[in-house]
């Protein structure tokens, strides 16, 4: 197996998470992007620990899939909080921000 | 080698356009689902690639509790089950756009920066291994992990409790 198709695969999805991202206005579709971007990043760590023939790269993946799992739980938190404000989990409601 | 290729290419077939119907689908449970393949397909990734500990560990925490939770927040926000019109926002054409430019470019880094080399895998990387790194080098960041997992936990009730 070539390092590469590993890499070329997780640079496709992280595109398509990044295209979630930037086009769902749904708070839950977005944080499932996100979490589509974070596990190409972790299928790149596995690629590159299995060619180095080094764990430390599985030690990452673990802190990710880690962070990534708190990150889903604060995220869904605020997004109950802005249906509960705005009742609607659309994203593009939330624009007091903005000038 | 030429059945670990198949292999590859199949998964990544189904990995690709799952993650397609994640970010197209009009039903939001739907998309709950398909990230259920891709993440699935990610865990057999992992063990194409020897990281059968880091494979368990997808399904456990992906599959067992993310997405639950994810399906709990559609839940909860009472998304409308059918199909939906209006998930999407206005800016699809540059969205686009700024995907295939990115997959474009990292295509093209990757291509000339790794060009031929190969993975040549021996056995699978026994657990023990992992163990010991996470609480030999590893074990700072290991605690502040726990700690941050804590503080998010703590934090996640704090934001959603009703008072």
């Amino acid at each position: 197996m070539l390092l590469n198709q590993f890499l070329i695969l997780a640079a496709i999805l992280f595109g398509i998470g990044m295209y979630g991202v930037l086009v769902r206005r749904n708070g839950v579709l977005v944080l499932m992007s996100v979490e589509l971007m974070l596990n190409a990043v972790n299928l790149n760590l596995i690629a590159f620990s299995a060619r180095l023939q080094e764990t430390s790269g599985q030690v990452f993946s673990l802190f990710v899939i880690t962070i990534a799992a708190a990150e889903v739980g604060v995220g869904l938190a605020i997004i109950l909080l802005l249906f509960r404000n705005f009742r609607s989990p659309d994203l593009d409601e939330v624009h007091q921000m903005k000038g | 080698m030429v059945a670990q290729n198949v292999a590859f290419g199949i998964l990544a077939l189904a990995m690709v356009l799952a993650a397609i119907g994640v970010v197209r689908t009009h039903n939001v449970v739907h998309a709950a689902l398909y990230l259920v393949v891709v993440l699935a397909g990610a865990a057999a990734q992992y063990i194409l690639l020897a990281a059968e500990f880091v494979a368990w560990v997808q399904v456990l925490i992906y599959i067992g509790a993310v997405v639950i939770l994810f399906l709990f927040g559609i839940m909860l926000t009472r998304a409308p089950m059918g199909d939906l019109e209006g998930l999407d926002n206005r800016q699809r054409l540059p969205a686009v756009v700024a995907t295939l430019a990115l997959i474009g470019t990292l295509t093209a880094l990757i291509v000339d920066a790794f060009a031929t080399q190969e993975i040549v895998l021996e056995a699978p990387t026994p657990t023990a291994d992992i163990a010991t790194q996470v609480f030999k080098v590893y074990v700072v960041p290991f605690e502040a992990v726990s700690i941050l997992l804590l503080a998010a936990l703590v934090g996640a009730i704090v934001l959603a409790r009703r008072d």
